[in-house]
């Protein structure tokens, strides 16, 4: 296992990591089921490669356009959750996953089903910037995402989202605009899923629609779903633990998705705040709670 | 004196059902006004339309002589309507400080830039706990609203919709479903907030507790006035003694 090969797997374990801190936003801040977060992810990736290739826009400044791009397209799904609400959102966003990968393979302005080719690395001050210093980079944006989540989770906008969550009823009876506040979760978190997008396309030089299918979404479900829905450190190392894992594993990349699908349905059953959620199992044992107590304090 | 909550001839129907046929009443400053009837006969849809969670077919709300007709339902809370419900809804599964606090920051939260900023969440807390002592619940303020009984939710939401600083107070069902021992101390709390100058509309079956508590009552009956006045007179109104009292 090379420095290399290491290096890469990092930088999509960042790319992870950011997009179940974005997904976490939307469903786990605010409640809101989101099965295509893919969709935007690949919004991000295909407006950058697109910005860079076609316009010679330059990476740093077709990254935030990008972010803008998923983010409006995001606030036009919140508008549509205003009419919709639980599996029939999650059946919608799982159609929007597809309608976009669709677009993506059946034009020609995309690339159709041959993707986008030769994307290139970023420039700091015109020099190239190594792999090494790419990992750094992601490594950085994760920390901002995460500080970004951190922030909202702390902040009156944060509160709001978890009245959302919690009863939309007693939210709106209280004075909160679900509506607006749907809106805003579906906008920022799409926004960092296509940052995601633009540090993949950039990374992988290469993309085609299926790096952004249904697929995808699932992984990035099972990421959070996996570490704990609804705080900070559970998209985090469910990513890592994801990303890294079937890497680390490869004699299992065929089951990949058997193996998400399954994981996703234990946790739900069994431990559905995750395994570093808040009351977790396993973050109680690493703390030095055990069982008892958690059944004697009656979690 | 004008009347703090003034609804005129508000009409609403779900496809073929009538669920209320022209209803008007007015709620006085610092009243407390019972809404009863039997089941069916419309009271938590007309506590919804005058809240905003449903718009009314024909008629018109007004709060403060204000035209609130047809207004969203958190506009409605932020412009003085408070209001509890009939199953509750507390925020299950955080604190009753947040509970209380996400209506009390509801002007910071309504806000773009402020609702971004943190500062401020732990400057309420005072706040949070003299909601919460008022309805006995000080020391429950860390835990969540699942791990209280019934009776200590519903005190919950009347702390959550005091927090909106309300000039009306709409009560739906406070005391279903709960013991005569929490019912006494949560009528108490009641007939308080109404001593404190607050107006409160109150839906309630549990008649002796209303009679007690309200000093005019309105009866709805299949989605229409039947009667209003001192609870003396309407506990001997044959009207409504033949469609909800009984002998």
């Amino acid at each position: 296992m090379g420095l290399g090969y290491l290096t890469t797997i990092g930088t999509l374990v960042c790319i992870y990591a950011i997009l179940a801190i974005s997904l976490n936003i939307i469903s786990g801040y605010a409640g809101q089921a989101s099965l295509g977060h893919a969709a935007f992810f690949g919004i991000g990736a295909y407006a950058s490669a697109l910005l860079t290739l076609k316009l010679g826009i330059g990476f740093w400044v077709a990254a935030p356009l990008a972010m803008m791009a998923a983010g409006a397209i995001g606030a036009v799904v919140g508008v549509i959750s205003l009419r919709i609400k639980g599996d029939f959102l999650a059946v919608t966003t799982i159609g929007i996953n597809f309608v976009i990968v669709t677009v993506f393979e059946y034009s020609d302005f995309f690339g159709g089903a041959y993707g986008i080719m030769g994307i290139q690395y970023p420039t700091l001050f015109g020099v190239k910037i190594s792999k090494g210093y790419y990992l750094l980079m992601c490594l950085g944006f994760v920390g901002l995402c995460a500080l970004f989540s951190l922030l909202v989770s702390k902040s009156w906008l944060g509160l709001a989202l978890e009245a959302i969550r919690e009863n939309e009823a007693a939210a709106e009876a209280s004075g909160i605009n679900c509506a607006k506040f749907k809106i805003i979760a579906f906008a920022f978190g799409c926004a960092w899923a296509g940052l995601a997008g633009v540090l993949f396309a950039h990374f992988m030089r290469f993309i085609t629609p299926n790096d952004f299918a249904f697929p995808i979404s699932i992984t990035i479900v099972a990421m959070m779903v996996v570490g704990g829905i609804g705080t900070l450190r559970g998209p985090i190392l469910g990513a890592l633990l994801m990303a890294a894992l079937p890497e680390l594993l490869r004699p299992l990349a065929n089951y990949r998705l058997l193996f998400y699908g399954g994981l996703i349905v234990l946790m739900t059953r069994f431990q559905p705040q995750g395994l570093f959620g808040d009351k977790a199992f396993i973050l109680r044992m690493l703390l030095g709670r055990g069982p008892r107590s958690m059944r004697h304090s009656g979690d | 004196m004008p009347p703090i909550l003034r609804v005129e001839n508000v009409a609403k129907s779900f496809g073929g059902v009538q669920a209320l046929r022209k209803v008007s009443l007015q709620l006085m400053p610092n009243e407390i006004l019972g809404l009863i009837g039997p089941n069916g006969a419309g009271k938590t849809t007309f506590f919804n339309t005058v809240c905003g969670v449903f718009r009314p077919d024909e008629g018109r709300v007004f709060l403060e002589e204000r035209d609130v007709t047809g207004w969203p339902a958190h506009r409605i809370a932020r412009m003085g309507i408070g209001r509890t419900f009939q199953i509750v809804k507390p925020f299950r599964n955080i604190s009753l400080e947040r509970n209380v606090l996400v209506a009390l920051g509801h002007d910071r939260i309504s806000g773009w830039r402020p609702s971004m900023l943190g500062t401020g969440l732990k400057a309420h807390r005072d706040e949070v706990r003299r909601l919460l002592r008022l309805v006995g619940l000080e020391e429950f303020i860390d835990q969540t609203p699942t791990t209280l009984p019934l009776g200590h939710q519903k005190r919950m939401e009347i702390s959550r919709a005091l927090a909106l600083r309300p000039k009306v107070l709409m009560l739906d069902e406070p005391f279903a479903g709960l013991s005569e021992e929490d019912i006494v101390p949560l009528a108490g709390v009641i007939k308080n907030l109404q001593r404190e100058g607050l107006s409160i509309l109150l839906i309630e079956h549990n008649i002796p507790h209303v009679m007690e508590l309200c000093s005019r009552l309105a009866v709805l009956n299949f989605g229409e006035n039947l009667c209003d006045g001192p609870p003396e007179i309407i506990r001997r109104d044959p009207r409504v003694i033949t469609a909800y009292l009984g002998s």
